[in-house]
């Protein structure tokens, strides 16, 4: 009962908060519609699939675009009720790295920037290869945000660790942390800067990217907002990820779109988190890559194994 | 100390006393616009450098994803290891009643001013966002490390320019009075504001006395806690090779090291420089020997514990780090720091020849270039092995390796630190004339004569 008058809660704050969406794609497409007069002065704005679109600056209804102070309040505050997981299958990961585009489309990363990296990985010398795609694991005790002397990167109450691009000092103390190598930073100008001048940022998508500042996985924090998936879960062509809400304790594949039970999920496969000794809490599980459905393709490249 | 009885012997002696001691700032020849044009020359270069760093991004260093600090951070350890010397000597051995030190405590605590004013210089280069740089004071999270040291080492910079000042009031009191034809109208105007009108009465005396009492003591636990701090950020990640809890008293022990060796060279300067041989004596630099051994072998100790124990059980992470150290890419650099750096500089200055003014001198810059060199191997090394393999990225993200704009940066760093000491012997004594004096038996009456 309580757990139904909250997903009803949901909806209805999902419904409203998606049309209010950054640079809001359909609600701000719509209320495009809605106006008349053209000034012939455009706007640039990027939508939360990625694309950059132009608009006339007569036909934009301030109330629709949250403002950047707006932002990054609700940026900080997170999605109400949420606490997102992701599972990932090794098992059906080909190294296809449909993922690694498309967050590198989201996010506006350079093409040796990643948000999410698809790792060869060998535990042991004897032991099989396999594919492991590593987002940053949204730990819950996170070394990252303890580090961070100004607050610019945080824990939300959803459990995304967010990062607020407008307010890092770029002093790296971050990437020094992150015992999961998961943290990129501005070291240039960002890819397409000129394009994106003037765009207000988005602390959810942290884009556009800021020269000199740290950027990383946010589980498309822009996109839940939406109602949809991560980027990388959708993209995935092989069926590997798993993404949804631990309080409701269900998962999506973003291949199949099959819901399950996020903790059945888990418990019958044997899912383990990275690195579990150092006590960081990932929210990333793993499905272990046994029965896989493809053979390894190539070398292992720098796998630090004696 | 034999009190001199006559008033005329008093008053010669005080004037030899000031004159020698004066020298640094009266003496003006080619030799020192030479060194101050190739200071600022070398300034401006590194500038420069810095210029082209923040409008291009800090891409122009040779760090990147995985080794994200450098040469900088390096660099900031050193400089940081170097300050703590003036804690040692102006408040460690003044509060243990060691006299012979206090002749050199203005050396070590202008080398402290130098050498942590740079420190904050070089972090802020190594900021991508400089121009943020209040975001600390606006935005600061007191969990994080860096916000500890931030305060930390302004609070050391403070009692250290305090430390420096306070015995130089009397000082400046001096000149005033007894140098206004040696010396040009807006020095004796500066020494006059300084002095804050001195009159050098027994009151005036006891609260300086008082006050240096007070800095000694608090300069303790920031000393300790300025390097025990910096150290923390890299025992507070979860990385091999800093993921260790012997951290802390490392790095205090090893900055002892560094710091004991930048104050002989610069004793060293002064003395064959300014003339000063009778004030700097050999007996000085015996000692400050004895102190460089002593200091060695603490750190030789540490050394042992930090990398023997995790040797021994050659856990996954800490043996690939151990490996590079002891035979891998940074294999020259560690034995070097290792044997160069330490067990031979502890083995030689036992010997009393190696104490001599000149060896000595050249031990210590051997010292302090493995200072350095040690701090770069405490940095880089566990950057480039974390503990997910670096793959999908160009080689250059894999290795290290500084860039010229880095390395101009760095050298930037160097000649300012000794710009600001030059400066500080250009216009203050570089021994605490009244202390000295007072040492060799002249009443402080004298002090205050008009002549």
């Amino acid at each position: 009962m309580e757990k139904n008058s909250r997903r009803n809660f949901m909806k209805t704050l999902g419904a409203s908060l998606g049309v209010a969406g950054i640079a809001g794609g359909s609600g701000l497409l719509n209320s495009c519609a809605r106006v008349e007069s053209n000034t012939g002065d455009k706007i640039k704005l990027l939508t939360s699939s990625g694309e950059l679109v132009e608009v006339d600056k007569a036909q934009l209804k301030p109330a629709d675009m949250p403002s950047l102070a707006e932002n990054q309040k609700r940026g900080r505050a997170g999605i109400p009720g949420k606490s997102w997981v992701m599972v990932i299958d090794l098992s059906k990961c080909r190294n296809a790295r449909e993922c690694m585009k498309a967050c590198q489309n989201h996010h506006q990363l350079r093409p040796e920037q990643h948000h999410i990296n698809v790792l060869q990985m060998q535990d042991a010398e004897h032991t099989a290869p396999y594919y492991m795609p590593k987002p940053c694991q949204h730990c819950d005790n996170p070394p990252c945000t303890k580090v961070c002397p100004v607050n610019a990167t945080f824990k939300r109450d959803d459990g995304i660790v967010l990062i607020d691009n407008e307010r890092c000092i770029g002093c790296r103390f971050c990437i020094a942390a992150c015992p999961y190598s998961a943290r990129v930073f501005n070291w240039f100008e960002p890819r397409d800067a000129e394009k994106y001048a003037g765009v207000t940022y988005n602390i959810e998508a942290n884009v556009p990217q800021k020269k000199g500042t740290i950027s990383k996985c946010l589980f498309s924090a822009d996109r839940l907002r939406d109602g949809k998936l991560p980027s990388c879960v959708s993209a995935c062509p092989n069926g590997v990820y798993w993404f949804g809400d631990r309080n409701e304790d269900a998962v999506t594949n973003g291949t199949t779109k099959e819901t399950v039970s996020f903790s059945e999920l888990i418990k019958k496969n044997a899912a383990y988190t990275l690195m579990e000794e150092l006590g960081t809490k990932p929210r990333v599980y793993y499905l272990p890559p046994k029965d896989r459905a493809f053979p390894f393709q190539g070398e292992i490249e720098n796998q630090h194994k004696s | 100390m034999n009190k001199i009885e006559s008033p005329a012997e008093s008053r010669k002696m005080l004037d030899k006393i000031m004159t020698d001691l004066t020298r640094s700032i009266t003496k003006k020849d080619e030799l020192t616009r030479f060194w101050f044009f190739i200071l600022i020359m070398f300034i401006i270069v590194g500038v420069w450098g810095w210029i082209i760093q923040i409008k291009t991004g800090l891409g122009v260093t040779g760090m990147r994803d995985y080794v994200s600090w450098g040469m900088y951070i390096a660099n900031f350890v050193f400089f940081v290891a170097v300050s703590l010397i003036g804690f040692l000597i102006s408040s460690a051995l003044a509060l243990l009643k060691i006299s012979w030190a206090k002749p050199i405590s203005r050396v070590a605590e202008q080398v402290a001013i130098a050498a942590v004013a740079l420190a904050g210089i070089i972090i802020v280069m190594d900021m991508g966002r400089p121009d943020r740089f209040l975001n600390v004071f606006l935005h600061g999270r007191f969990a994080s490390p860096i916000i500890w040291d931030v305060t930390v080492v302004t609070t050391y910079l403070t009692i250290s320019v305090l430390l420096f000042y306070l015995p130089l009031i009397p000082d400046l009191a001096l000149m005033r009075d007894h140098m206004a034809d040696k010396l040009p109208k807006w020095k004796i105007k500066l020494y006059t504001i300084l002095a804050l009108g001195w009159k050098g009465n027994p009151e005036q005396y006891k609260i300086i006395y008082h006050s240096m009492r007070i800095l000694m003591l608090l300069i303790i636990p920031v000393g300790l806690s300025i390097h025990t701090v910096t150290s923390w950020l890299f025992a507070s990640t979860l990385r091999s090779g800093w993921d260790t809890t012997i951290l802390g008293p490392y790095f205090v022990a090893g900055a002892f090291v560094a710091g004991t060796a930048a104050v002989i060279i610069v004793m060293f300067v002064y003395r064959v420089r300014y003339r000063l041989k009778d004030y700097f004596e050999d007996l000085h630099f015996d000692y400050m020997g004895k102190l460089l051994v002593f200091v060695c072998l603490v750190y030789l100790y540490f050394n042992i514990n930090e990398y023997l124990v995790p040797g021994y059980k050659m856990k996954l992470g800490e043996g690939i780090h151990l490996r590079e150290l002891f035979v891998g890419n940074y294999s020259v650099m560690f034995w070097f720091v290792q044997l160069t750096g330490l067990v031979l500089p502890i083995v030689l200055l036992l010997f009393r020849y190696f104490r001599k003014p000149f060896p000595i001198m050249v031990i210590s810059f051997v010292v302090l270039v493995a200072s350095w060199l040690k701090r770069y191997i405490i940095v880089i090394p566990t950057l480039e092995h974390p503990f997910l393999p670096v793959q999908n990225v160009p080689d250059h993200f894999k290795h290290y390796s500084p860039t010229s704009t880095e390395i101009m940066i760095t050298i930037f760093s160097f000649v300012s630190a000794m710009l600001i000491i030059t400066i500080l012997a250009k216009l203050f004594p570089v021994i605490t004339m009244w202390e000295y004096a007072e040492e060799k038996g002249i009443d402080k009456k004298y002090f205050s004569e008009k002549p």
